[in-house]
């Protein structure tokens, strides 16, 4: 049996009023990738904050054995010198900064009069080399895309000589290509030696890479599962989170007939901001009914978003082409505002960067897209505002105390349930989801899910963004399959296998109608 | 949970009680001068401009952390040309709509700049500090403009003309207190204020209670609503033992109450606050964020228009110098008052506390003989102070609240 590492007993961490961790144990093997799963809001962020030193020692009562030594960690600094490293799930990168200032910013290298950067940027190659990054680190930041910047991310935790390497959902942000790099780069670490503790959402990535998953809920540690002995299957690992088994993750559709054509987009190219001459759309069509429930699922890079923004009021992109049909009729939309008059909705992936404004109330949030809707003229009818708002928080079952709650003290589920609260009360007929559920738990997503549907059973038309394969092929009537910039696939849900999904984006399979794929572009980014 | 009401009643009320304990402090300090009806009185007059401009700052501000630092050359401009078409016999409600529409185009300027060519508001206004004192300086040629209109001064406030007649004079007997006559308009205004507020508040509960909306608690509010209305009263009082109410008074009033309106009850208002708190999100919602931006800063411009009229009101005078350093009185009188340097957070009700805790250190320090130089010190402080209050404040609330979501999942389960 390998040497623990890492053992944390009894750790109780008390907020005011608050049990946020209670009597957790847990035990990590030197070599080891140790997953901690459990729902948002279940203590596993605060228990690698305790480990890490966030919460410093003294506000929490327990021990943390490290190394056959008990520690008592200040700060970040005191355990990033016994080796303890974490990522969060938040890049925190700068972007004009190169990838070489990057990883040893707090850590310059030379004197401490003096940076030598041929010592930086040599030494950054080194480490970036280790974990198969071929860029330079002289590459700024933003010129990389995020599946290379998590790259990075553990490169400068090398750097700081890492022994104990703790990941805060690594791939929340990639596509699947690049998760799957990253995951095996973490199993390459381990046969170097080195032990990690990951924290993620994504259970097919849980048991694809950890040798034990330590299931968290409601502030304890449930169990410890061995990928050896334990059947670790996502069911299994559900089971312990919710306790509760979910045999049904997707609800049942309700029988509606799927009526007329509601929006049809023909040959819509689009190209990017920036860079001018890359197209993020090439001659896309597609087209929804009333009642229905389209997925286009595709890696992230492959240009959904900025499919699906370019439609809503050309909020993004440049040299727009193409024809937009509403009902039949074709239309120009020209901004935001204009698209929301039409009857189109986007609910954005980036609820607090696009969606919500963090700082205002439920109840102002839900109005934001139709503040007309309850004013006369420019004087707003407070009572009527707050009627919706309440309403919608019943409809969606939105967890809070009141509708002047303020929408950054929610939950990720719950904000995207008041996201979508506010799409839905500006009364669209078409509502174009982007990745509804990211980053939002088991029990919430199946709530969303429930949403969806009744949106679709109400008539509208409801596009629906996703990476995750299984939500595309549950939740849809019909798949449109988007890689590269283009659509090359579409097929009906009851068609559908994660298999030839899949072998539509690589382009091999012949019963599927395939659109070849330019091999020449480069690969995508986000 | 008791912990956590304490930290929420001080984020609250903090710049009330400061404000109360520092009128307490200068009682003491100057031997009760500073309450006496005369130093009251002047406290209004003297601050006028600072409620106005601070209002119009408020907009801005709200849209992001975004200052105008024009609004003292506005004022100069503004005041110049009206000074000088009052001088040349032009009707003076001739020269106050001029003086309201040069504010208007100054902010339509700004406005262009800032919301549709995107230059950063920091620069477009700098811009406008420096190019508008020149402008006004060239049209004064560098010398003092009289202004001696007296139905002007009577409107805006000027000399001995500043204050609301009292109607009600000869209405029964003179009330005598001592060697002074009470302003009856004054003393009657008062009381009705207070009333209608107390009315107010009630009718409004019950109706709210009616519709089943939560409400607070019966006792605070009964203390709160006499408390303010005591507080009218007695403001009242103190004005009505002087010369009744400052014409400027009701200018601010006025100001304060249409702004109070538009930022709460408005869509207006309702954008500006969403731009601060998160401009792409309120683009995606079909709100057109340039024009939210562009009104503001055309109402801080029409605003630093009427500080304009009532500064060369009460000056007697238009000169090149006028309105040097008011800009920065209004961004700190915002800042005092808990508006965000971020943006999205602030009230009109802040800005009231934080530019009468301004003027009231103000003229606590000079009638306790305090050297200029100091009460800027002084100054500087209590605006490092406040803000400090306020970081700090919104940390301890933001642990609370993250404590309180732990407690809420584990309740729930999963939310």
């Amino acid at each position: 049996m390998a040497k623990v590492l890492l053992e944390m007993n009894s750790i109780t961490k008390t907020f005011p009023g608050v049990k946020a961790l209670d009597n957790v144990n847990l035990k990590v093997e030197e070599g080891e990738i140790h997953a901690l799963v459990g729902e948002n809001g279940a203590g596993k962020s605060t228990l690698m904050n305790v480990l890490s030193g966030i919460y410093p020692h003294g506000t929490y009562e327990g021990d943390i054995i490290y190394d056959g030594e008990v520690c008592e960690f200040h700060n970040i600094k005191d355990s990033e010198k016994k080796g303890i490293v974490i990522i969060h799930q938040e890049l925190a990168l700068i972007p004009y900064m190169t990838i070489g200032e990057n990883m040893f910013l707090g850590n310059e290298q030379g004197s401490k009069w003096c940076i030598d950067w041929n010592k930086t940027y040599a030494e950054a190659d080194k480490y970036l080399e280790m974990v198969g990054l071929t860029d330079s680190s002289k590459t700024l930041i933003k010129d990389i895309g995020t599946g290379k910047q998590q790259l990075v991310e553990i490169a400068k935790a090398l750097a700081k000589h890492a022994k104990l390497l703790i990941l805060d959902e690594p791939t929340s942000s990639l596509n699947e290509t690049d998760s799957r790099a990253l995951l095996d780069l973490m199993k390459k670490l381990k046969s170097e030696g080195m032990t990690m503790i990951i924290i993620s959402h994504k259970l097919n990535e849980v048991s694809y890479v950890a040798d034990k998953i330590t299931v968290v809920r409601d502030g304890s540690t449930i169990e410890t599962l061995d990928a050896t002995v334990d059947d670790i299957s996502e069911t299994r690992i559900i089971k312990g989170m919710v306790g509760r088994e979910i045999t049904d993750r997707f609800p049942k559709r309700h029988d509606v007939p799927i009526g007329d054509v509601m929006m049809e987009v023909n040959n819509w190219t689009v190209y990017h901001p920036e860079f001018s001459e890359r197209k993020v759309c090439d001659d896309v069509s597609i087209n929804v009914r009333a009642g229905e429930v389209v997925g286009i699922y595709g890696l992230m890079g492959a240009g959904r978003t900025e499919l699906a923004m370019s439609i809503f009021g050309r909020s993004y992109g440049i040299g727009i082409s193409g024809i937009l049909r509403l009902r039949g009729e074709r239309v120009t939309l020209k901004s935001p505002k204009q698209a929301i008059e039409a009857g189109l909705a986007y609910v954005t992936e980036d609820r607090k960067g696009n969606g919500l404004v963090l700082s205002n109330s439920i109840l102002r949030n839900t109005t934001l897209a139709n503040l007309d809707g309850v004013s006369k003229g420019i004087f707003i009818d407070k009572d009527k505002e707050t009627e919706v708002a309440q309403e919608y928080v019943g409809k969606l079952r939105t967890k809070t105390p009141s509708v002047e709650q303020l929408v950054g003290n929610l939950s990720g589920g719950n904000q995207q349930k008041v996201l979508l609260a506010k799409w839905m009360f500006a009364n669209p007929d078409v509502l174009i989801l982007d990745e509804p559920t990211r980053g939002i738990d088991v029990g919430a997503k199946y709530e969303i899910y429930c949403i969806i549907n009744d949106l679709a059973k109400a008539g509208k038309s409801v596009v629906m963004i996703s990476s995750e394969l299984p939500e595309v092929i549950g939740m849809s009537d019909r798949i449109y399959i988007m890689n590269q910039a283009k659509i090359v696939g579409e097929m009906k849900a009851s068609d559908a296998t994660q298999e030839n999904i899949m072998a539509c984006i690589v382009g091999v399979k012949d019963d599927v109608p395939v659109v070849k794929v330019n091999a020449d572009i480069e690969g995508s980014e986000a | 949970m008791g912990g956590n009401k304490v930290v929420n009643f001080l984020r609250k009320y903090m710049m009330l009680i400061a404000t109360v304990i520092v009128v307490i402090v200068f009682y003491f300090i100057t031997g009760g001068k500073t309450l006496i009806p005369m130093n009251i009185d002047s406290l209004i007059s003297q601050n006028a401009y600072v409620f106005v401009l601070g209002t119009g700052m408020l907009l801005c501000i709200l849209t992001g952390g975004n200052i105008d630092l024009s609004v003292g050359s506005v004022i100069c401009l503004a005041g110049s040309i009206g000074a000088i078409l009052m001088d040349k016999r032009i009707p003076w409600p001739v020269a106050v709509a001029v003086m309201l529409f040069i504010g208007l185009v100054v902010g339509i300027w700004h406005g262009f700049w800032i919301a549709y060519v995107k230059v950063p508001p920091f620069i477009a206004t700098l811009v406008g500090m420096l190019a508008f004192r020149g402008l006004a300086n060239i049209i004064m040629q560098g010398k003092d403009v009289p202004v001696e209109n007296k139905s002007f001064m009577n409107f805006f406030g000027g000399s001995d003309s500043c204050y609301i007649p009292d109607f009600l004079a000869n209405v029964g007997k003179p009330i005598k207190l001592g060697d002074v006559t009470l302003n009856k308009t004054c003393m009657v205004f008062a009381i009705l204020l207070a009333i209608g507020l107390i009315l107010f508040t009630f009718i409004n509960r019950a109706r709210l209670i009616s519709k089943g909306y939560k409400v607070d608690n019966i006792i605070s509010v009964i203390i709160k609503t006499f408390i303010i209305a005591a507080v009218i009263v007695w403001f009242g009082y103190k004005l009505a033992c002087y010369k009744g109410i400052p014409t400027a008074f009701v200018w601010i009033a006025l100001v304060l109450a249409i702004f109070a309106y538009i930022t709460t009850k408005t869509t207006l208002g309702r954008n500006l606050y969403a731009v601060g708190g998160n401009e792409k999100a309120t683009r995606l919602s079909g709100i057109d964020t340039r024009k939210v931006m562009f009104s503001a800063y055309t109402l801080m411009g029409v605003l630093a228009g009427l500080a304009g009229i009532l500064v060369i009101a009460r000056g007697q005078k238009a000169s090149p110098t006028i309105g040097v350093g008011f800009e920065m009185d209004a961004i700190a009188a915002c800042f005092i008052g808990g508006a965000s340097a971020y943006g999205g957070t602030g009230s009109i009700g802040g800005v009231i506390i934080g530019a009468a805790l301004m003027g009231i250190i103000n003229q606590g320090m000079s009638i306790a003989d305090t050297p200029v130089n100091y009460q800027k010190v002084v100054k500087g402080v209590v605006l490092i102070l406040a803000v400090l209050f306020d970081v700090m404040m919104q940390m301890k609330r933001k642990g609370a609240k993250k404590a309180k979501n732990v407690a809420a999942s584990e309740k729930g389960g999963a939310n």
